[in-house]
């Protein structure tokens, strides 16, 4: 079961749809950026263990992996400042109650 | 006195156990930080998931990549995800519904996500080894420091960009304005 590639793409899948739910549902802006981590993760295991299963990609998959490590923390920076920005503003971290974007 | 490729006295693999207690470990908590109502307790879940899945990157022969996954999501973005719940938490206005209004089509389209994703990875035949290669931390950065420098280097760049731009958008800024009116 471990020294299968399928058994991690389908965990990956899985992973994600996990994320893709969380996003879509959550009403909390800092829960959905959450999700969006869980989905990020997902994409790197599957990068991760193509390169592990297929001899072509090793390195380079590996390489690859830590680069989406890298934006993935620049993407919650600048992620988080934005719905602390908006918090500012209007007090909530609720989404549904962002109807209007200027003040 | 070395553990055995096998569980005493059967013919389970410790991989194949290590690779389900992660799997449920990894699942499991992902699926608490998707439900759970105290979000702080969602971030705490996300530290879970994110160990679990760096456990995963270690049966897959990159400890390299796990060292990163325990210091970049565990040692920072967990922590800037704790501090803006604990900075964003309102105490006057508890949120009674955690999910939208319309959570079932979102249900609906995680579910739909996955069996497409599951299933066009069964019914593919994927060009697979069958075994685990290790990958040599030496061959990983003579890759990055060589044919990946460009990336790299665009990389700390973008980072850069970020912590600036984190910093410009998160500040306070009324006092600012007053500056330039007087």
């Amino acid at each position: 079961m471990s020294g299968s590639l399928d058994s991690y793409l389908v965990l990956s899948g899985l992973l994600f749809a996990i994320g893709t739910f969380g996003f879509l549902a959550r009403r909390n802006a800092i829960s959905m950026l959450m999700s969006i981590e869980l989905m990020l993760n997902a994409a790197n295991l599957t990068i991760v263990a193509f390169g592990a299963f297929v001899k072509p990609l090793q390195t380079h998959a590996a390489v690859i992996a830590l680069i989406v490590i890298a934006v993935a923390a620049a993407e919650a920076t600048v992620g988080l400042a934005i719905v602390i920005a908006i918090y500012r503003n209007k007090k909530t971290p609720l989404v549904d109650e962002y109807d209007s974007m200027s003040e | 006195m070395p553990i055995g490729e096998t569980l005493p006295f059967t013919a389970v693999r410790w991989d194949d156990i290590l690779f389900l207690v992660l799997a449920i470990m990894l699942l499991g908590s992902a699926l608490l930080v998707v439900t759970m109502r105290d979000i702080i307790r969602c971030g705490l879940a996300m530290i879970a998931s994110f160990a679990s899945l760096a456990g995963i990157y270690v049966l897959l022969g990159n400890p390299l990549i796990a060292a990163t996954q325990v210091l970049v999501y565990i040692g920072a973005i967990s922590i800037l995800v704790l501090f803006a719940i604990m900075v964003t938490q309102t105490k006057n206005a508890p949120n009674r519904l955690v999910f939208q209004t319309q959570a079932w089509a979102a249900a609906v389209a995680a579910v739909l996500i996955a069996v497409v994703i599951v299933s066009a990875v069964l019914l593919t035949t994927w060009p697979s080894t069958g075994a685990v290669a290790w990958t040599s931390t030496k061959a990983l950065a003579d890759m990055l420091f060589g044919a990946y420098v460009l990336p790299f280097e665009v990389v700390s760049v973008l980072l850069t960009a970020a912590v600036v731009g984190g910093v410009l958008l998160a500040r306070r800024e009324p006092q600012a304005r007053e500056e330039d009116r007087s």
